[in-house]
């Protein structure tokens, strides 16, 4: 099922959580809406399921208006950060009960119900723990409960609201390429919301970042992460550095040294240079370059991390280089990123 | 792991970090046998002494038997009410906000506070067949005071704070989630109460009634007053107690409080086991 956000704005009590967003989901779909606390990405998913009203603006579900729709109609599985299992009932109560409630002919009967609870326990791997309670299964089994539970329904999209934020890392990993592998065998279009950019990127096949109430860029991890379209996703996806520069004649300027980069395209002016520490190329001269006094060196993982000083403003940008790196011992280095991208500074 | 290895079958104790467990079990049980065990057991001895056919003979009396059925019917009655507006009452001071919540909050607890006696007063003036609801009554042929439905009234009066205190702090703690997640699966409203909610709410809802049960069993200030204290009609068992003391009929006073209590151990045992139950089921 495609879903369509047309134009939503979302108050509470006159306090705007998100203005004016529009996003197109496709059928089948894994898309992930990525971005800080307080960017409205949990509200978004939220007005889709219809646990919330929109403001203005409509949601469409297909070719039908679903903003026009109780919770209950919307036929939406919903997934919560904290499972939100119900605990008097047990492992194969909880999946059937969005089969139990309906009515009439369209509820299966007792034996149908119990037969899909058991198939989709198969399905997220918990075969066996039908009768077991809540309260005797571990997080990581818990969120499972709660997404057999939310697919028992056939819903027609699936939203998940943080779903491995309560668990801890090793779980987190596991369960992230277990859901891959689930979505790829039913074919749910799913939403779900993190605040954790590896799961996004990982995970969705597109990803939308959002802050403030806005969405700053849809797509692919590849053009999230190489082609940032704002200063936020640049600073926001991945490692970043900036340095404040000038751009005059098709060429950028730092403190009245061209550093070698060409700027064709970018308008003249005042201008924020921003790009990856990693994606440097170190240079022995210095005619056209970036170089700084070294400040501060780290030792991460498998690289190292220099923070230099750059000019008279002692400007701070962090490099990375390899660890046996001889730039590492000297007091200066010069520097030319090796991809990079330049915004208008505001 | 440098633990003793785990022992097999029952243990007495379990390992604690606090110190201090055979104190405080100690203490306990002393001061549960002073204040509770020996005016009860006091009791059973006194009425022991009567020999099992006059006791037989007092407890078969009429006049016991009606208070007896009086006594604990009307507390039935009345925390099977409270149970149902008493929840009701806990829903709507924790569910909605409005102005006034806090006072009607501290209302909740004024029988607590009430010295019994008053409420009996106040309870009986509104009641009576020329008081200000009494009145309304009448021409309707209801007959409140003087009549076991006023002791029902006294006792839903008395009783409604323990049921609206025990289920408030459960109520509290439902998690929103749940609810949200009840209704994206398709249950109505009615259902998430029914099937989601209340089951969640079960234990402290029991809890709740057997409390206020008890409290009805026991209570005397506010009942002597509206009940009209006709024998074999409307007299609560605690009365005939005083009424056989007054008569200086220690022998059977001491026996119809036996039974009182034997009956009260027994109801309460049955409520705990249900709530026993219903904690496993719904942990």
């Amino acid at each position: 099922m495609e879903v369509r956000v047309v134009n939503v704005r979302k108050e509470f009590e006159r306090f705007p959580a998100l203005h004016d967003v529009s996003l197109d989901i496709r059928s089948g779909e894994l898309i992930a809406l990525l971005g800080p606390s307080g960017s409205g990405k949990t509200t978004l998913l939220r007005l889709i399921a219809g646990l919330e009203r929109p403001t203005k603006g409509a949601i469409f579900f297909g070719d039908e208006d679903a903003s026009q729709k109780s919770i209950q109609e919307r036929n939406v599985g919903f997934v919560f950060q904290h499972y939100a299992l119900f605990r008097h009932m047990t492992v194969a109560d909880n999946i059937g009960f969005g089969l139990k409630v309906r009515h009439g002919a369209a509820r299966p009967s007792a034996s149908e119900i119990r037969r899909r609870a058991s198939e989709l326990l198969d399905l997220v791997q918990l075969s066996g723990l039908e009768k077991r309670y809540p309260a005797q299964l571990s997080g990581g089994q818990r969120q499972r409960v709660a997404l057999a539970r939310a697919m028992a329904i056939e819903p027609k999209v699936l939203l998940l609201d943080e779903p491995f934020g309560a668990l801890d890392a090793q779980v987190r990993r596991e369960l992230r390429r277990w859901l891959r592998e689930i979505h790829d065998a039913t074919g749910h279009t799913t939403v779900f919301v993190t605040h954790d950019q590896e799961e996004a990127l990982e995970l969705a096949d597109r990803v939308v970042v959002m802050s403030q109430g806005r969405i700053e860029q849809v797509g692919s991890a590849d053009e999230i992460y190489d082609m940032p379209n704002s200063p936020f996703v640049y600073s926001f996806i991945g490692e970043s550095s900036s340095l404040p520069v000038k751009v005059d004649n098709g060429e950028i300027w730092l403190a009245d040294r061209p550093i070698g980069l060409p700027a064709s395209n970018a308008a003249s002016g005042e201008a924020l240079l921003y790009f990856r520490p990693h994606d440097v190329e170190l240079l022995d001269g210095c005619s056209g370059c970036i170089a700084g006094t070294v400040a501060a060196s780290r030792r991460v993982a498998g690289t190292r991390r220099v923070e230099l000083e750059i000019g008279g403003e002692r400007q701070r940008v962090e490099i990375e280089l390899p660890v046996d790196h001889p730039a590492a011992q000297k007091s200066r280095v010069a520097f030319r990123p090796r991809r990079w991208k330049l915004f208008p500074a505001s | 792991m440098t633990t003793a290895p785990a022992q097999a079958g029952w243990r007495f104790r379990q390992p604690s970090v606090i110190p201090g467990f055979g104190l405080t079990l100690g203490f306990s049980l002393a001061y549960l046998t002073l204040i509770i065990l020996i005016p009860l057991s006091g009791l059973v001895w006194r009425s022991a002494a009567l020999g099992w056919t006059d006791f037989w003979a007092i407890a078969m009396d009429r006049r016991t038997l009606n208070a007896l059925e009086i006594s604990f019917g009307a507390a039935l009655i009345a925390a099977a009410v409270n149970v149902v507006f008493g929840t009701l009452v806990a829903w709507v001071l924790v569910r909605y906000r409005f102005p006034g919540r806090r006072i009607v909050d501290a209302m909740v607890d004024l029988p607590f506070a009430l010295p019994t006696a008053v409420a009996g007063i106040s309870l009986t003036t509104l009641y009576a067949p020329n008081g200000w609801i009494g009145h309304l009554l009448a021409p309707l042929g209801v007959k409140v005071a003087y009549t076991p439905l006023g002791i029902v009234v006294a006792l839903v009066f008395i009783g409604l704070p323990f049921v609206v205190r025990t289920v408030q702090p459960i109520m509290e703690e439902l998690d929103k989630e749940v609810e949200e997640a009840a209704a994206t699966l398709g249950a109505s409203r009615f259902q998430i109460i029914t099937r989601v909610l209340f089951p969640g709410l079960a234990p402290a809802i029991i809890t709740g009634f057997s409390l206020a049960f008890a409290r009805g069993v026991g209570e005397y200030g506010s009942v002597i007053f509206i009940a009209g204290n006709l024998p074999f009609k409307s007299e609560i068992a605690p009365l005939l107690i005083v009424i056989r003391l007054e008569e200086y009929n220690y022998p059977a006073a001491t026996a119809i409080a036996a039974i009182m209590l034997a009956l009260s151990f027994l109801m309460l045992l049955v409520v705990n086991l249900a709530q026993t139950w219903s904690r496993k089921r719904y942990g």
